[in-house]
């Protein structure tokens, strides 16, 4: 498969790269290429000026901030996997990183890209909204902070503007308990349906590949909150949710999967 | 001590590991041009119009051609009665599957054959598809109207009910063995051009050579003489490089046109929709039997879905046929099969190739017959096997199993894997009522290799400074034959392995040649590469006798190998450089040619075992543990065999558990790359335990039969086997193929109402 043509300039700066972005219209930021360059080989994407982040290592980091941990937009899977820092305060994200694809995808993407992308099917996202994270972008207009209960909002649609750059994700700590369920059929496959379940106070469950983006189970939370049983609870995961039908799951397999994958996260949160 | 048997590394892995091969895209040539083509988007239509102005215009664009440009006559086809269904180079009037290449285009880059990819337009009316193999048996949608129905050929013959007298018991059941991709690493590719003598150099990353040079130059109208064929590095085939492709023949036609180099190499997706596919038979089996589990009679009934046009795969079912018995006594087998043609892509073969299906139908049936009768499988299977002193044996459809001790390798079946605790394992779960049930799945099999008796070529020589050439017929594409060949000669010389070269795949090079396919290449090629060894060793003893001034009869080869000796005179001794010298003075060559034929197939066998673990809420299956007793005669090269059997096995258990191509109704691909197309990594798979059983066959001097395919005929049903016991307990009887997890959990819903 071959793109059709592009340019291609690298960022020196945050600030060089939002000066890039904004001289075409057109243009898009790379940063480890392993969502963007598939769809470009598939001509799905087309844009006409590549602007490569990738070199932008001041983007790469994790940190405590105290009450949270701020993870650099730039830093790749791999490094969230085996980050010591990680592993102490928030291992879900290290493990839910280690099921990313295969080690080679591990070391090409990054979790800014994961995000930026907005895939309903992507592990990290649904991780991301079960633990109430936030992101942080800067733009033209400054730089600002999402929620990530408003930042994705539907097929590979953010709630980031085209010339806006993804710069960190910041993730409360606090949590109790965790759990993460992917279903899948070969080891680096993508989820047919994942559940992300997170104890921080009160229980949070996020759905991966139950619809075009990541989504939270109302139904489940507020089953727990109204002091439901755990099957009671896994039962109503699916309220309000019509997934999607493909060769793997039609959508009531993957409604079963979410019921049973969601009571066993939560029997593991305990 | 002989070398055979040993554990020699391969030869080919140090290139292939560090500097890496030389694949045909590896090529370059000055002034080269690269090829793309168009294919049809739909399943099946009428070409109305096909517009390439604007394509033609882009700069870097060399030549767009359409059928009408190319004046070739269709490619030819094994089903001479039915010339209508010949394939043609591109498609004229009409497309028939989705993949069908319909136009060529050649640029100075493959970027800017996709751009005018792109600009060419192609107006279709749409037809009436058909893609399920058993609607096109009805004919209600025919694809051929000059033909009148979508029947290609039929093997065999079925009777009535009373076939199945003296039965107590009937069972029938329906498979679906479904259609696969090859999907080998390397794609297809070729490259072409013509040389200062004005022949076709053509390079081809092919199974068979020869049969690309005869139908580059039937196609083409050249005298064989004008064309060369070269095989680089082949990064793998399974059987469906052992077709030649419209694309591939077509680039000599271009090469020959525009007289510059050409390469072309497919993408992934287009690999996935061009190289043909295996499997796709639809079966109906019945089998009667006594009480005891003693089979009385067979019967299949198969339709073998052919694609659009009818290649190889149509034939296939010619081996079904053949293997339909398996390894048991059946007193009465019948077999019919029908080859239908539908928008699809069309069937060639693949790994085991006619084989696996006979296999998955008789190892399926008897499961259903075992749990009908309450009797444990392995027994039902013990009662039915042919006895080893009853070989040769001949089977009810005209098979001659050479050799074999099938008991002998159910038992060790059963010893290696511990049968009787895994079923108390299997006990302890249901009774716990477990959400991971246990599931253990047993298979015999037998099949014919080198199923079409023939020959191959094999050269032996002498070469300066003590070394020797051999020059093969075969066609190796990851198999090692590089080192087998060479431990063969080695075998007879004693001249050591570093000292050996082995040329194949080169036309020049090599005279004539049949290939590399049906696990023939060992008990023919390799043979033949131990025959002429043989003969030429005797020369050189004539030679050496000379020089040492002895009889031949008391020459041996020296111990240390290095040379020949008089026997029992280790002192009197010249070297193999020295030999050649002399020879060459005398104006002799120490060289022999030999084209080996085998009297008659070889029939390999083996039994094997799978666990499976089965999450019944979810429907996924993890392998547990895979077993494999495999017996192919003697075994010459060690971990070449292995590296076959456990090949072999990921396959066939990819068919059982993930693979599978498939089509929407409108004959729109949905598995046309490697995202969705869900083949098998080593994450899916134990550690196999292979257990080895040598039984020799006296049909070729090295004892071997083929290896290739075994694992792969095996592996499917035990896994498949497998899985269904797990599920007995719920009442579930049957799953097709692919065992996803979306139907393990449907058929459970279904079955409890
Ligand atoms: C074979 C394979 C298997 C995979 N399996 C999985 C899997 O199992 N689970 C999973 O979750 N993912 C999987 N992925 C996707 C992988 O995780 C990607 O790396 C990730 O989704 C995108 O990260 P990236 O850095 O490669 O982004 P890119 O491909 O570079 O970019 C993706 C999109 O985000 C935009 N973008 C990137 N960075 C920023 C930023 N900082 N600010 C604003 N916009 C930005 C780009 O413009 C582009 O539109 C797989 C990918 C492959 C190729």
């Amino acid at each position: 498969m071959y793109p059709s043509k592009f340019d291609y300039v690298r960022a020196l700066s945050v600030d060089d790269a939002l000066e890039k972005i904004a001289s075409d219209e057109e243009a898009k930021f790379i940063a480890g290429g392993h969502s963007l360059v598939p769809l470009m080989k598939f001509r799905l994407a087309t844009p006409s000026l590549l602007v490569d982040i990738g070199g932008l290592h001041d983007l790469s980091y994790i940190k405590d901030e105290g009450d949270h941990l701020a993870i650099g937009a730039l830093t790749r899977h791999t490094e969230v996997e085996h980050s010591q820092l990680l592993q102490a305060e928030l291992p879900m994200l290290s493990y839910v990183a280690s099921l990313v694809g295969d080690p080679q995808v591990r070391h090409r993407g990054t979790i800014g890209g994961s995000v930026a992308h907005g895939d309903g099917a992507s592990d990290l996202p649904a991780a991301l909204l079960a633990l109430d994270a936030s992101m942080i972008a800067v733009g033209p207009s400054g730089r600002r902070e999402i929620p990530a209960k408003e930042f994705f909002k539907g097929f590979l649609e953010t709630a980031l503007s085209p010339d806006e750059l993804l710069v960190e994700i910041k993730v409360p700590k606090g949590v109790s308990s965790w759990s993460y369920k992917k279903f899948n059929r070969r080891a680096q496959d993508w989820a047919i349906v994942g559940v992300a379940a997170v104890k921080n106070g009160s229980t949070k469950v996020a759905f991966v590949n139950m619809g075009s983006s990541p989504l939270r189970s109302t139904g489940c939370e507020d089953a727990l909150r109204s002091g439901a049983t755990i099957e009671e609870a896994a039962e109503r995961a699916a309220e309000g949710i019509e997934p999607p039908s493909d060769l793997n799951a039609s959508s009531e397999f993957r409604v079963h999967l979410a019921k049973v994958l969601t009571r066993r996260a939560l029997e593991e949160l305990s | 001590m002989s070398i055979l048997g040993n554990k020699v590394l391969r030869l080919e892995d140090p290139k292939l590991l560090s500097v890496g091969g030389e694949y045909v895209a590896d090529l370059k040539r000055e002034a080269m041009l690269y090829v793309s083509y168009v294919t049809s988007t739909v399943a099946h239509a009428k070409i109305l119009e096909i517009d390439v102005t604007e394509a033609r215009e882009i700069s870097g664009v060399v030549a767009v051609y359409t059928a009408d440009d190319v004046e070739l006559a269709p490619m030819a086809s094994m089903f001479r009665d039915k010339p209508a269904m010949n394939r043609p180079f591109l498609a004229k009037d009409r497309v028939r599957f989705v993949g069908e290449p319909v136009a060529m285009v050649v640029a100075t880059s493959y970027e800017v054959a996709a751009d005018a990819k792109e600009a060419i337009f192609i107006d279709y009316e749409p037809l009436p598809v058909v893609v399920d193999p058993e609607q096109a048996f009805s004919d209600e949608v025919v694809i051929y109207d000059e033909v009148g129905s979508n029947k290609v050929t039929t093997f065999g013959e079925i009777t009535d009910d009373s076939f199945f007298d003296g039965s107590d018991v009937i069972v029938t059941l329906k498979l679906r063995n479904q259609r696969l991709a090859p999907a080998p690493l390397e794609v297809r590719a070729a490259m072409a051009y013509v040389d200062q003598d004005g022949r076709l150099v053509f390079y081809a990353s092919t199974q068979t050579p020869h049969a690309v040079k005869a139908e580059l130059s039937r196609s083409l109208s050249l005298d064989a003489t004008q064309v060369h064929v070269i095989t680089p590095d082949v990064g793998g085939g399974f059987g469906a490089k052992a077709t030649q492709y419209p694309e591939e023949i077509l680039l000599g036609w271009a090469a020959l046109k525009l007289e510059k180099p050409v390469a072309w190499v497919e993408t992934r997706s287009e690999n996935m929709l061009g190289l043909g596919h295996g499997r796709a038979q639809v079966q109906t089996l019945t089998l009667g039997a006594k009480s005891d589990g003693t089979i009385v009679a067979y019967r299949a009934d198969v339709i073998q879905d052919s694609g659009a046009y009818p290649n190889v795969g149509a034939f296939l079912p010619m081996l079904t046929k053949t293997m339909a018995p398996g390894i048991y006594k059946i007193p009465k087998v019948e077999f019919r099969s029908t080859s239908v043609v539908t928008n699809t892509t069309p069937i060639v073969s693949y790994r085991g190739a006619g084989r696996p299906e006979a296999t998955e139908a008789i190892e399926r049936a008897l499961d259903v017959l075992a749990r009908r009768l309450n009797l444990d499988p392995v027994e039902v299977r013990k009662v039915n096997l042919i006895p080893a002193d009853e070989f040769p044996y001949n089977t009810p459809t005209g098979a001659t199993y050479d050799v074999g001790d099938y008991l002998g390798a159910v038992e060790k079946l059963m010893e290696r894997s511990d049968y009787e605790s895994l079923r108390r394992e299997q006990a302890e779960r249901i009774l716990h009522n477990a959400t991971k049930r246990l599931g253990i799945g047993v298979s015999t099999y037998v099949e014919i290799t080198n199923p079409f008796p023939s020959s191959e070529f094999g050269g032996v020589e002498l070469t300066e400074g003590g070394g020797l050439l051999i020059r093969s017929g075969t066609s190796p594409h990851g198999q090692g034959h590089r080192t087998a060949w060479s431990m063969v000669a080695s075998e007879i010389f004693g001249i050591p392995l570093e000292k050996i070269e082995v040329i194949t795949g080169d036309t020049d090079v090599v005279p004539h040649g049949v290939g590399t396919f049906g696990s023939r290449s060992l008990q023919l090629g390799g043979a033949a590469v131990h025959e002429a060894s043989v003969a030429a060793l005797s020369m050189a003893k004539e030679v050496a006798a000379e020089m040492l001034e002895a009889s031949p009869s008391d020459i041996v080869v020296s111990e240390d190998g290095s040379g020949l000796a008089v026997a029992g005179v280790p002192a009197s001794k010249v070297s193999y450089a020295q030999i050649y010298e002399k020879a060459s003075e005398l104006g002799r060559k120490v060289a022999f040619e030999t084209d080996f034929k085998a009297a008659n197939s070889t029939f390999p066998f083996g039994a094997h075992l799978a666990v499976v673990e089965v999450d019944i809420e979810t429907g996924k299956v993890k392998l547990l543990r895979f077993v494999a007793v495999d017996d192919a005669g003697k075994i010459v090269a060690p971990l070449l065999a292995e590296g076959q059997v456990h090949g072999g096995i990921a396959q066939g258990v990819a068919q059982a558990l993930f693979e599978e191509f498939s089509y929407d109704p409108d004959g729109n691909p949905q598995t046309g790359n490697l995202a969705d197309y869900t083949f098998i990594s080593a994450a899916e798979l134990p550690s196999f335990e292979v257990v080895h059983q040598e039984t020799p066959t006296y049909l070729n001097p090295l004892g071997a039969k083929g290896i290739g395919e075994s694992g792969t005929i095996g592996s499917t049903p035990a896994v498949h086997n497998a899985v269904l016991d797990a599920l007995a307990p719920l009442g579930v009887e049957h799953i097709d193929m692919p065992l996803t997890p979306m139907r393990i959990w449907r058929a459970i819903v279904d079955s409890q109402g």
